[in-house]
């Protein structure tokens, strides 16, 4: 199956931004460790993944009777802090869970991607 | 009903009891669809109860209803990938099975759309050896934390033991197709969120033990909860709770939050031919008639009780709850209650879980050794806590009359009545205060 993770909060690690150098760096780590863990487990593939543009940043586009408004910010509350994604190829959830343990303690959702042929 | 038709249906309810759990688990194993799997295995059940009394039982019962159910799910996920391909939106070259009338699965042999045939399937060594018994994946499956927790017991007696969805129904007062709604969207977010069908990391061990537990208890309480409703037939599925709780014990050995939650739940569910009266009211526990109390089972509970040691966390708060009831089980009348026994045990248990409703049992236990008023010093601080809560009242004006305080045992009464919602609880209280 492939999820896609997103990385909704900063859940109990500090704002990046209130890091030091050295916080940065070990906190960067573990995003090296969930990649390596990822890659040495049979049926698990990192599809694709990015950090973003703070909420500051995004845009919403909305298409309505036929023409398009952009609205500053992100569409929900709860995407405020959306720092970034990953898709990943699991055989199932619980696997997916027990690697993502390996990425900061960030607050997370996990959608399933729908097979759509 | 013809004698064959009679062994036919015996045999057939004997699969059921025993072996449904485990043909359920084999076909979420092979297929990976637990929202399938439990329709097909109710549908072979059902096919088999019409075709067994006519054609005779077959030699192997449970593998025959394996392979009819099997066939089921196939059948499933074969009309599943037809009625996407002609989906028009969703229509793709290489979806279209046009030569799906091959032998049923031919589709899956090939893989569907190009998918992995299954998506849910644990990789290929993850299961601890082959000797798992297929009802453990699937206890943990039932239980899982994506799951949320209210729906949790009722999988797991639909699941494991093939509880029919009515009784559940009855046993959580919601009516059946609500229960029959509620399951089938559990079944469908475990499908759709990938939930292994496997036994559970060694890290996440404890707390998926414990997660089991909590549901089972769940599933026992609710047949326990005083409220109108068929009490008959929720006290039996409560019984369920107990054969699953037993069950969980034996194929989990050496889990104490699983032996406290057998030995606790076997002492309480010992005395249920006492609670209710002829008429369905509640009988208290000083009121009832210790002869019906079941003891073989009080027997079975303490053997299992006996056994643990003080331990931590849930286990603990269960082991300590098991005792209490053990210390009722084995009082041979009200009178012999050891009280003392039962103050201390809730002591402990409200140090452990700084439970209000802990804390109110307690003052009881306080007031049978130290007279009612020290019940009430104790009760005060429940009260505050559990503002509103009709038990504190009801606690109250127990021991307000037993210290002689008609006056304000009459308000307390009324404030519980007031606060208790309609059914044999708030009938009692009505019976209390009109005793007074």
């Amino acid at each position: 199956m492939k999820y896609l993770v997103l990385l909704v909060g900063d859940g109990e690690e500090a704002p990046w931004s209130s890091l030091s150098a050295d916080e940065q760096a070990a906190l960067m780590q573990k995003f090296g460790e969930f990649d390596a863990a990822c890659t040495a487990r049979e049926g698990v593939a990192i599809l694709g993944g990015e950090a973003l543009g703070g909420p500051e940043d995004a845009t919403v586009m909305r298409t309505r009777a036929g023409s398009v408004t952009l609205t500053e910010g992100p569409y929900a509350e709860a995407l405020e802090g959306l720092g970034g994604f990953y898709l990943v190829e699991s055989p199932d959830l619980d696997t997916l869970v027990e690697l993502l343990q390996a990425l900061p303690r960030y607050d997370m959702q996990i959608s399933p991607v729908l097979d759509m042929p | 009903m013809s004698p064959a038709d009679h062994d036919a249906h015996r045999v057939l309810a004997d699969v059921y009891r025993a072996d449904w759990g485990r043909l359920l688990g084999g076909l979420i194993r092979r297929h990976g669809r637990p929202d399938l799997a439990e329709d097909a295995l109710a549908e072979a059940f059902a096919t088999a109860s019409g075709s067994w009394p006519a054609d005779g039982v077959p030699a192997n019962p449970p593998g025959w209803l394996a392979h009819v159910a099997s066939r089921r799910v196939l059948d499933a996920l074969r009309h599943e990938a037809t009625a996407r391909a002609k989906a028009p939106l969703l229509a793709a070259a290489e979806a279209v099975l046009a030569d799906g009338d091959g032998f049923p699965g031919a589709d899956l042999l090939r893989g569907v759309a190009g998918q992995p045939t299954s998506p849910a399937l644990p990789a290929a060594g993850r299961l601890p050896g082959a000797d798992v018994d297929d009802r453990l994946p699937l206890l943990f499956m039932a239980t899982h934390p994506a799951l949320a927790p209210e729906v949790r017991p009722a999988l797991a007696l639909r699941f494991v033991l093939g509880v029919p969805t009515a009784d559940i129904a009855a046993l959580f007062l919601v009516p059946t197709a609500t229960m029959a709604a509620r399951l089938t969207r559990a079944k469908g977010r475990l499908r759709a969120t990938g939930v292994a069908f496997t036994m559970p990391d060694p890290q996440v061990w404890p707390e998926r033990v414990d997660d089991v537990a909590r549901a089972i208890y769940l599933a026992f309480t609710a047949g326990y909860a005083p409220r109108a409703g068929e009490q008959v037939v929720r006290v039996a599925v409560a019984g369920e709770a107990v054969r699953l709780a037993a069950l969980a014990a034996h194929l989990l050995p050496g889990q104490p939050v699983l032996d406290a939650l057998t030995a606790l739940l076997v002492l309480q569910h010992a005395r249920r031919d006492a609670r209710a009266g002829p008429d369905g009211d509640l009988v208290r526990l000083a009121d009832q008639d210790r002869s019906t109390w079941h003891a073989g089972e009080i027997a079975a509970g303490l053997a299992i009780l006996t056994r643990l040691t003080p331990g931590t966390g849930y286990a603990e708060e269960l082991r300590l709850q098991a005792l209490v009831a053990a210390f009722h089980d084995t009082a041979p009348t009200s009178g012999a209650t050891d009280w003392a026994a039962i103050a201390r045990t809730y002591a402990r248990l409200e140090d452990l879980t700084g439970s209000p409703i802990v804390r109110l049992n307690r003052a009881i236990a306080v007031a049978e050794i130290a007279g009612p008023m020290a019940g009430l010093a104790i009760l005060q601080a429940a009260a505050d806590q559990l503002p509103g809560h009709h038990r504190v009242a009801v606690v109250r004006a127990e021991l307000l009359r037993r210290d002689g305080d008609r006056e304000g045992a009459r308000a307390a009464y009324g404030h519980a009545v007031a606060a208790c919602p309609d059914g044999p609880e708030r009938r009692h209280l009505l019976a209390r205060l009109a005793s007074l």
